[in-house]
């Protein structure tokens, strides 16, 4: 198990070297700072601006590969350089990084959550009203991109905040009122009631896909004969189910996880950006249009780490609860 | 080379003697299009989500010129107005006809969506077949281009690009060159199988080059699954497209989306709420159609998938 995991994660950090180097690459090419300080009123010196863009290594008359040279240089040190205007791209990272965790943890591990169990249910009963419900449910967000889905959230939200209650009761915008007063457990459940709308959608968009794939995996191991034994040797239906059902037809449906939390990563993106967070994926856009080439490159970096980690802990679930893979 | 079983009929009657009796037509087993258009009928949500896929298509191509307005028309008359009997789908902040931009944005996303999932499909299935059956170098050097693909930030070449994306083809290859690496797997493994087959053995002895027995046996034994994949393609496609128009990175102005259309209508859709809710709902409506009917096709097509009920 740990030399096949071993292999797994050398291979992974091949693939993550390659996509932050390739992303690099493009951006370093194609991307243009210089554009945010040309045409400026009164103009700046053009050596005026090739020092500055010297200075945070995004000059694009200095050669590529010294760029990438002096960027892979940083990184070594654990220093993603600057972005465009000077600023510190690790400690924007940290800021952004934190704000984005928030989501993404509550967002994937409840989406994985509620989508197994309601795909187990829905299984159980099936063709019975409960899984009407989640199935049709489940077929109607899958339909509904992220950005339909959170926007759909906050007009309903203040349309309820407006009829029903009269006062704001959903917060559908930021992560944070400024202009709050009180002591800290007014902080926190402003805090909390900021997070809820962004987290529902991340949570629904997430759990949907999982739900109908992991209803199809249980339905196909009900019927088998080893659940049927399972019953016939005197074990409750509950347990039976628990132990001998659900264990199988986890397997198929922890392979996409990492699927899943992609998918959570992108809706995250629409996410911050409907609900005005100003987290990783906001960054990223915002980064592409302003042409901030270290910034592209050490996001690309923190994603295809965390799709990385996403799927060494697919591997690692697997070999737990699928013996076979461990010999392989 | 098939054999009509009628032909084979006819033989075995002319040598047992009773030549000149009426073929079998009574006894005609019905096509395989029958059945599988039989079986897709029998499937009610799929039916109701063809209908729906039609009925949208011919909002957005007939429909858009029941109206008078052009989705480039301002009425100055008729600022941010809800739907009404002139505007039915209301008006935004310029004045411009909801209803003209809906069905054209439509239009876009929906020719967006046919092109890239057919265009997705077909390379898959040649790209998939192409390696499984030649194997060796071909193989090879075709999965590594396809693990690369996958790990390409795409996301960031499209975006880097969509300042060009006033050429809409450009838009349209390369959705399609980031959507198809996982049906070529697929179609790769079914490769590897079919190639034992006899009649594919039988085919190659008689001395068919390898891309005939691939165009004459090996995709025609595929079809299911490429239907499949290219009807699911669509929705696929139309969600890439809506999403990357959502953040600027898709179809350009002056040229409109559903993507475009919503992600205008993001920071108003609390007060003006029509102008978020048609185009989403368009939008939500016709992929979910198409999802309908791509299911309603797997369980016709190949009652043997995980689908099936």
């Amino acid at each position: 198990m740990v030399k096949f995991l071993a292999r797994r994660l050398l291979n992974y950090i091949v693939l993550v070297f390659i996509a932050t180097s390739m992303a690099y690459f493009l951006a370093a090419l194609s991307l243009n700072p210089r554009a945010n300080y040309e045409g400026r009123n009164p103009p700046i010196p053009k050596a005026s601006i090739d020092r500055t863009l010297s200075s945070y290594n995004i000059n694009d008359e200095t050669p590529i590969l010294t760029r990438y040279g002096h960027w892979l240089d940083g990184l070594v040190h654990g220093d993603f350089g600057r972005d465009w205007d000077g600023g510190s791209v690790n400690g924007n990272l940290g800021r952004k990084m934190w704000v984005s965790g928030q989501l993404l943890l509550i967002g994937t591990v409840l989406g994985g959550l509620v989508g197994i169990a309601a795909g187990a249910y829905a299984a159980v009963k099936q063709y019975r009203i409960p899984d009407n419900l989640l199935s049709t449910g489940a077929f109607v967000l899958l339909a509904m991109p992220v950005f339909v889905l959170a926007i759909l959230l906050q007009v309903i939200a203040s349309k309820l905040n407006d009829n029903v209650f009269g006062h704001r009761v959903f917060q559908f915008s930021g992560q944070y009122n400024p202009a709050l007063s009180g002591g800290f457990f007014s902080h926190i459940g402003d805090r909390l009631n900021h997070l809820l709308l962004p987290t529902i959608t991340l949570l629904l968009a997430g759990a949907s896909y999982l739900m109908l794939y992991q209803r199809n995996a249980m339905l196909d191991v009900l019927g088998s004969d080893y659940v049927r034994t399972a019953r016939a040797k005197g074990l409750r239906r509950g347990t039976a189910l628990r132990r001998h059902a659900l264990r199988t037809a986890l397997i198929p449906s922890i392979t996409l996880f990492t699927y899943a939390f992609a998918t959570i990563f992108v809706g995250a993106t629409f996410t911050e950006i409907i609900y005005g967070w100003h987290g990783m994926g906001e960054w990223f856009v915002t980064s592409i249009q302003s042409s901030d080439t270290n910034a592209v490159a050490a996001i690309t970096m923190i994603v295809a780490i965390l799709v990385l980690f996403a799927s060494m802990l697919q591997d690692i679930v697997v070999g737990i609860l699928d013996p076979r893979v461990r010999v392989g | 080379m098939t054999v009509d079983p009628q032909e084979l009929l006819g033989t075995v009657t002319a040598e047992s003697g009773i030549a000149g009796t009426a073929p079998i037509d009574d006894t005609q087993v019905p096509s395989r299009a029958r059945i599988v258009f039989r079986r897709f009928l029998h499937h009610k949500l799929a039916v109701v989500g063809l209908v729906f896929v039609v009925l949208l298509v011919l909002m957005a191509f007939v429909g858009i010129h029941l109206t008078k307005w052009k989705y480039t028309d301002h009425d100055f008359n008729a600022l941010q107005v809800s739907p009404n009997s002139d505007h039915w789908f209301g008006t935004d902040l310029t004045g411009k006809d909801m209803f003209a931009a809906t069905m054209r944005g439509a239009q876009k996303s929906i020719i967006i969506g046919l092109l890239v999932a057919l265009m997705a499909t077909g390379i898959a299935a040649i790209v998939g077949s192409f390696s499984g059956y030649f194997g060796r170098w071909v193989d090879r050097v075709l999965m590594w281009l396809v693990n690369m693909l996958l790990i390409v930030p795409s996301f960031l070449i499209i975006a880097i690009l969509s300042p060009q994306f006033h050429n809409f083809w450009l838009f349209v290859v390369l959705l399609g060159m980031f959507i198809w690496q996982i049906t070529a797997r697929i179609v790769r493994g079914q490769t590897l199988s079919l190639r034992e087959r006899e009649y594919v053995l039988a085919a190659k002895y008689m001395g068919l080059s390898g891309p005939r027995i691939i165009a004459r046996h090996i995709l025609p034994n595929l079809a299911s699954l490429l239907i499949i994949d290219a009807t699911v393609n669509i929705s696929v496609a139309v969600l890439t497209e809506t999403g990357l128009s959502f953040f600027g990175f898709g179809v350009q102005p002056p040229d409109i989306s559903l993507g475009t259309l919503i992600s205008d209508a993001q920071t108003s859709a609390t007060t003006f709420p029509w102008l978020f809710l048609f185009p989403a709902g368009f939008l939500t409506l016709f992929v979910l159609s198409v999802n309908l009917v791509g299911n309603g096709l797997r369980d016709a097509l190949d009652p043997t998938s995980g689908q099936a009920r």
